[in-house]
């Protein structure tokens, strides 16, 4: 018998390849980064450079006080390397004189690094469904179809014209749900963001297309920390996505971003992420560390929001998008896939928040580790004393590629009112040689069976996701895997 | 070309025990073979180490696979060049459904061969051809492979398989165990409606009553790990009726 097919599981394991990142490619575009550091001058030069008016420098210079009489958070199941914040340079941005106003006035090779990863910014040759927001390092480069937009009275845009053209909109809104207080990271991007997208859906309309952002890290030596605010008027709705793509560099790169999400009365807001940073090599080089707030606040009766994250990238992943349900009957939801392998690892989940009456919750989490990965879960279920009838349905699973590799749980519940029904499942697999053998005997090679197993086992998340990125996901999670398994 | 598998001295252990203990076995085209034989005398290994079950080493010994060497070839290129085990027991693979299944295994195929994916109706019909001959209804597409399906659903899901593949030989491992009447005749009828003088059977079967439906040509029984004895499909009801301490005691006293 061939010695290949008799190696065992664990053995082959290591044989993990990692030529497979396509989008590690670095473009060579002319960029503009200031000298690494930080200090309340760093901050005051970014806010000059984006011709900000004093009350947003106000903000960013609070954040930054505050930010200094903190440490960074401890208590996740991860091991992070001591980060020297005075060693990143906090503003790159592709150097152009003006916002262009056309295409023609875009650096081509900015259009050609967003055509090489699929964004084509020609709104002629878009899907006719989705309008992009293009982020390279700190700068929006591109919004498409934003005039369509305009006629309804939706603003998409990126969040420096946003605070040039609606700062009255930003200004009622920002930091309202994510507070520079909150935590060590949204303190630090409270100083020192440098764009991001901006989203708000006038009181009863739909968006008729998705909404995306696509973010690129490019520069070298550099952070990225954009903000994304979203504001979903009453019975408005807006599907929005959210990608994200880095070179491959054998140094750590931070990225720490905020995501603030309002929704009023009978709106709905649906976030899909899917999260493919450059994770590092197999030995653990290089790879983005993702340290990111996300938090929804349903505001008004009968809000929802739904959160899906199909995270495969970063070295270091710390992120729990959350749900406040502060409105009457709001309901917040929470589907992740999250994939780790080689050295990375991953600590994310959700906190849902039920501070009003007969609000609704389901969280779906699937984790899946292979190599040397260290895979948690990490999520919050609290139901406020005065919050009457809430309903929790959280389902936990774990799978585990391999056994050299950690899943972990860590399920908080709080529940302060004897009405709630919480429920909780949590199940650990492996893929099973049996199942493996069954596939290959039916001729489906290893490394595809792996990826239609994974893939089963993730569906009723990866059926959440709008439809444009859903075959994009699930090839991106068989690509991620392909080699885990001999 | 009428030889079809050729096995010679084949010898094959798990975790250091040795299971196989030169096993010989000539199969031709056009031929169904039963292999028959007592609990744990190594029928199931000898279909799972054909079909590349990598959970079995194979010590010495060979197999020729139409002129192919069958051993020093993965589990999915035996399965490309025609080799169908029908499973005692079908894993279940939740989440994916059996037509994502059959396509990847279909188009698995034709990537060997070098050819393109099948066209999507193509495939569809293929499937609502295929499910017809063990009468399976069309909601099958839809279900997970084998997961909550009933004993005799994943056998019929079996043999829905091998004639979606079109094996040149299928190996089927016990696949009246756990079947009533009713679907023991949907499986067998299956079976005979693929049969041509081009594809071989094999049978492997601990009682008779499944050789009732499937006429085996030739009757192996196989007993600690060897072919003890080889006969007409005559051996399977004398062993019916004798019962299998007959040859039991034949081989051990020779022994």
């Amino acid at each position: 018998m061939d010695p290949e097919i008799s190696k065992d599981t664990n053995s082959i394991i290591d044989d993990v390849t990692n030529a497979d990142y396509k989008y590690g490619f670095t473009s060579d575009i002319d960029t503009e980064v200031i000298p690494k550091g930080l200090s309340e001058d760093v901050v005051r030069l970014i806010s000059l450079k984006k011709g900000e008016p004093d009350w947003l420098l106000d903000f960013r210079l609070k954040a930054f006080r505050h930010w200094l009489t903190l440490t960074p958070p401890r208590w996740a199941h991860l091991n992070i390397p001591d980060i020297d914040f005075q060693d990143i340079s906090y503003y790159a941005a592709p150097k152009s004189k003006e916002a262009p106003k056309s295409l023609d006035e875009v650096d081509p090779e900015l259009l050609r690094t967003f055509d090489r990863l699929g964004i084509p910014l020609e709104e002629q040759k878009q899907l006719s469904g989705m309008a992009v927001d293009a982020v390279m390092d700190s700068v929006s480069v591109k919004t498409t179809h934003r005039a369509k937009l305009a006629e309804m009275g939706i603003i998409f845009c990126s969040f420096s014209e946003a605070v040039r053209e609606h700062p009255d909109l930003v200004r009622k809104y920002l930091g309202s749900v994510v507070s520079y207080r909150d935590n060590f990271y949204a303190a630090l991007n409270s100083a020192v963001f440098s764009d991001g997208s901006f989203v708000y859906i006038p009181k009863g309309v739909r968006c008729p297309m998705e909404l995306s952002t696509y973010f690129r890290i490019n520069a070298t030596g550099t952070g990225q920390f954009e903000r994304t605010l979203i504001v979903a008027d009453d019975d408005a709705y807006v599907s929005y996505l959210e990608g994200c793509t880095a070179p491959m560099r054998d140094e750590n790169q931070l990225h720490a971003a905020i995501v603030e999400i309002i929704v009023e009365n009978h709106a709905e807001v649906k976030y899909s992420t899917v999260q493919n940073w450059y994770a590092g090599d197999a030995e653990g080089r290089g790879g983005v560390y993702n340290f990111v707030t996300k938090r929804g606040l349903c505001r008004g009766a009968g809000a929802k929001l739904s959160w899906t994250q199909v995270e495969t990238g970063s070295a270091i992943t710390w992120k729990y998008p959350s749900c406040v349900l502060a409105g009457e009957g709001a309901r917040g939801e929470f589907y992740s896939v999250a994939v780790t392998r080689h050295r990375q690892q991953a600590d994310t989940g959700t906190k849902m928040i039920h501070l009003a009456p007969r609000t609704t919750s389901v969280i779906v989490s699937k984790g899946i580790s292979a190599g040397h990965s260290e895979n948690s879960y990490r999520g919050l279920v609290k139901v406020a004393p005065n919050a009457a009838d809430c309903r929790n349905y959280t389902q936990c699973d774990s799978l585990l590629l391999g056994s050299s590799c950690g899943a972990h749980t860590f399920p908080y519940v709080d529940v302060m009112n004897d009405t709630a029904i919480v429920e909780h499942e949590a199940t650990t697999s492996k893929i099973s040689e049996d199942q493996l053998f069954y596939c290959n005997q039916r001729g489906i090679p290893t490394d595809e069976a792996v990826g239609l197993i994974v893939n089963g086992y993730a569906k009723e998340v990866m059926n959440k996701l709008p439809m444009e990125f859903a075959v994009e996901a699930q090839r991106l999670l068989q690509i991620s895997l392909e080699g885990s398994i001999g | 070309m009428k030889e079809l598998l050729k096995v010679t001295d084949l010898h094959a252990s798990i975790a250091d025990k040795e299971i196989l203990k030169g096993i010989n076995l000539t199969v031709n085209r056009g031929e169904v073979h039963a292999i028959m034989g007592p609990n744990g005398s190594g029928k199931s290994t000898l279909s799972a180490v054909l079909a590349g079950n990598p959970a079995f080493t194979v010590t010495s010994g060979s197999a020729t696979f139409h002129g192919l060497d069958l051993l020093s070839m993965p589990p999915e290129n035996r399965s490309h060049e025609g080799l169908f085990l029908s499973f005692q027991y079908p894993v279940e693979i939740p989440g994916v459904s059996m037509v994502n299944f059959m396509r990847a295994a279909v188009n698995a195929k034709r990537k060997y061969f070098g050819e393109q994916p099948m066209p999507a109706a193509e495939f569809l019909k293929l499937m609502r051809e295929k499910r017809a001959v063990v009468e399976l209804d069309n909601k099958l597409a839809s279900r997970s492979v084998n997961e909550g399906f009933s004993g005799g659903e994943k056998k019929r899901n079996e043999i829905f398989q091998m004639a979606v593949l079109e094996p040149c030989l299928s190996i089927l491992d016990e696949t009246d165990s756990g079947l009533d009447i009713d679907a023991l005749r949907i499986v067998a009828e299956g079976v005979n409606k693929l049969k041509t003088p081009d594809n071989a059977t094999i049978v492997i079967t601990h009682y008779q009553r499944l050789l009732d439906y499937i006429k085996p040509d030739i009757v192996h029984i196989l007993y600690k790990g060897r072919i003890v004895y080889t006969g007409g499909p005559e051996l399977a009801l004398e062993l019916e009726e004798k019962g299998y301490d007959w040859i039991k005691n034949q081989v051990d006293k020779e022994a």
